[in-house]
């Protein structure tokens, strides 16, 4: 039977930069916990002559040709969601992480 | 930040042995991103957009957004891979690589773990003094690069001060190619020259490809350096360290010498090597720690289930193979041979990056020696004067055409290089310079003969002197005569002729 850790979930919580309370923690630990049982069924159904795959249709080779269209989207459009801007860029509070 | 102590680099190499690892990364100058239509800045067209101009729906990660792979990408890409002596997956397939970072807006980088497009391969690098080496290759793999932060408010403008951050995502999606090398032993004290080499025939390969703008200060081509040291005699590779924001060939070499020294200084006093990312400055020309590796190393790699299996069909990956050009070591070899330059000679034209100039200069007809001259003579001159690349300021047909007229005898070098100066002005063609300024040679003897005469009856006392044997008194005579020919004469012609005429003057 899969099981979640505590302490995985907060870990997880931390790469996913989410602030997690003692009590949030606990509580995502059990749902969590009963996500991967319902997906652990999945592995009854797998058997060795089943390979593993990504995408539920055997397609392969889809490509777009290299030209450009106009899904481009003006600065207005692409700043129009943004909570804060200076000018044309997007502003986000200073994170302490790097450029991966 | 505390002092670093450095091991004297000698001395290091005497007790330790460096081990590197390289990371390059290729953007590819295609005409679109990898996964969404938008304008590619990595291709010289769109290079410098003002930001966020060149973003879809993708880039930006919006929801119900789809990635659709760039063919031309794939085709690129497997041209590199076949360039660097890697055999080409019969299928491969993308991956997310999950983080949570402002650069990327979906949260993940659409990259691929386990199935690269190629993978085991090896490259000739050659160091400047003619000897080479062998860099083996684990994989190359496609990927998006991520959009750029510009950090705002810390006193530095390094991270840490930063109060906040500006986004353009521009870059969000460019077609990236990471070619990741296995580690490189037996290169000892070469290791730090080795590093240089290897980005500089990546950046040669990308360029003979047509594959990459590879151009190191736009960020086209970038390099991370791994680097550990193995006491003498032992088997264990050391902890590593990974040098990122390597930004020219300089500081590649200088970076991986550096954590040689660094890492030998803590290891010789009984310290241990923290397996992290450190940074490299260029100004002070030193690394300082990033984040810890084991941490950020949980990328939650899983098959990106938006995109389908990329199976390259095995006609085209032959096809892509035949059409690949001489590789850049083989290619720098053949060519010094065929045009019997010295090594000199050779390194001149190769370290001012004028290698293709050259060639094309020789092909549109000029001979070998003439073509090193003009492009590392007098072009490298202007170049440094303008502070810009040689390369830039006239083509191959038009340095020939000049090389022509002084073979021709139409321009003497000095007059050459009036033309020259003209063809970087823009003014046209040599040719069409030496018509529009009247500045080809005076080839008429008659005209020479006038003037020689006049000059040789205005100094008598010169005369009497070569017409006693005391020919080096003709210098005075001659400079009169190209003087009044306002240099467009063959200074050698003029001599003949003024000893000539002094002969026969009564």
């Amino acid at each position: 039977m899969p099981e979640i850790s505590a302490e995985q979930v907060a870990h997880l919580a931390n790469l996913a930069r989410i602030a997690l309370t003692e009590e949030e923690i606990a509580h995502l630990t059990t749902e969590l916990g009963q996500i991967m049982q319902a997906v652990e069924q999945v592995n009854q159904v797998a058997t060795p002559d089943v390979p593993p795959t990504s995408h539920p249709i055997p397609m392969q080779n889809v490509f777009r040709a290299d030209v450009v269209t106009d899904d481009v989207l003006s600065p207005e459009q692409a700043l129009s969601g943004a909570p804060e801007r200076d000018g044309d860029r997007f502003v986000v509070s200073a994170i302490l992480g790097e450029e991966q | 930040m505390a002092r670093v102590e450095l091991m004297d680099y000698e001395q290091a190499l005497e007790l330790f042995e460096p081990v590197i690892g390289l990371e390059v990364h290729v953007e590819l100058n295609t005409e679109t991103k990898m996964f969404s239509p938008a304008p590619n800045p990595a291709n010289e067209k769109y290079h410098g957009a003002a930001p966020n101009t060149l973003v879809s729906p993708v880039c930006l990660g919006l929801p119900g957004s789809l990635p659709v792979v760039n063919g031309e990408a794939v085709e690129k890409s497997i041209s590199l891979g076949l360039a660097l002596g890697c055999s080409i997956a019969e299928s491969s397939r993308f991956a997310r690589k999950n983080y949570f970072y402002p650069d990327l807006a979906k949260n993940y980088q659409i990259s691929q773990y386990d199935e690269p497009i190629a993978f085991d391969g090896e490259v000739e690098v050659e160091l400047a003094d003619g000897r080479t080496f062998q860099v083996p290759i684990e994989r190359a793999h496609m990927e998006e690069d991520a959009g750029k932060l510009t950090h705002v408010g810390g006193a530095t403008g390094r991270i840490q001060g930063a109060e906040y951050s500006l986004v353009d995502y521009n870059r969000a999606g460019v077609p990236l190619v990471e070619i990741v090398t296995r580690p490189i032993f037996g290169a000892e004290g070469d290791a730090p020259e080795l590093a240089k080499a290897y980005v500089s025939t990546i950046r040669d390969i990308a360029i003979s490809l047509g594959i990459s703008e590879a151009r190191m200060e736009r960020g086209n081509l970038r390099c991370d350096a791994n680097v550990s040291l193995r006491p003498r005699g032992a088997e264990k590779l050391g902890t590593r360290t990974e040098t990122k924001n390597v930004n020219s060939f300089r500081s590649i070499e200088r970076a991986v010498r550096y954590e040689i020294q660094r890492q030998a200084a803590i290891l010789a006093k009984g310290g241990a090597i923290t397996q992290e990312t450190r940074h490299w400055h260029e100004d002070t020309g030193t690394t300082s720690p990033g984040r810890p590796k084991s941490d950020a190393d949980d990328y939650r790699y899983f098959p990106e289930p938006d995109l389908v299996p990329v199976v390259p069909s095995p006609e085209r990956v032959a096809e892509l193979r035949a059409a690949l050009p001489e590789p850049p070591a083989a290619r720098r070899r053949r060519l010094k041979a065929e045009w019997s330059f010295t090594d000199l000679e050779f390194q001149d034209v190769v370290n001012g990056g004028l290698l293709n100039e050259v060639a094309a200069t020789i092909a549109a007809g000029a001979s070998p020696a003439a073509a090193r001259k003009w492009w590392t003579g007098e072009l490298t001159r202007l170049a440094n004067a303008s502070e810009t690349d040689a390369a830039s300021l006239a083509s191959p047909e038009h340095v020939a055409e000049l090389a022509a007229l002084v073979e021709a005898g139409t321009l003497t070098d000095r007059l050459a290089r009036q033309v020259l100066e003209g063809v970087v002005a823009g003014e046209g063609s040599p040719q069409q310079i030496v018509d529009a300024r009247g500045l080809a040679v005076v080839s008429d003897d008659g005209a020479l003969i006038a003037a020689i005469d006049e000059a040789l009856a205005a100094q008598p006392d010169v005369l009497a002197k070569i017409r006693d044997g005391k020919v080096q008194a003709a210098g005075a005579v001659i400079g009169a005569v190209m003087k009044a020919m306002q240099g467009k004469a063959d200074a050698a012609r003029v001599r003949e002729l003024v000893l000539e005429r002094a002969a026969a003057a009564e």
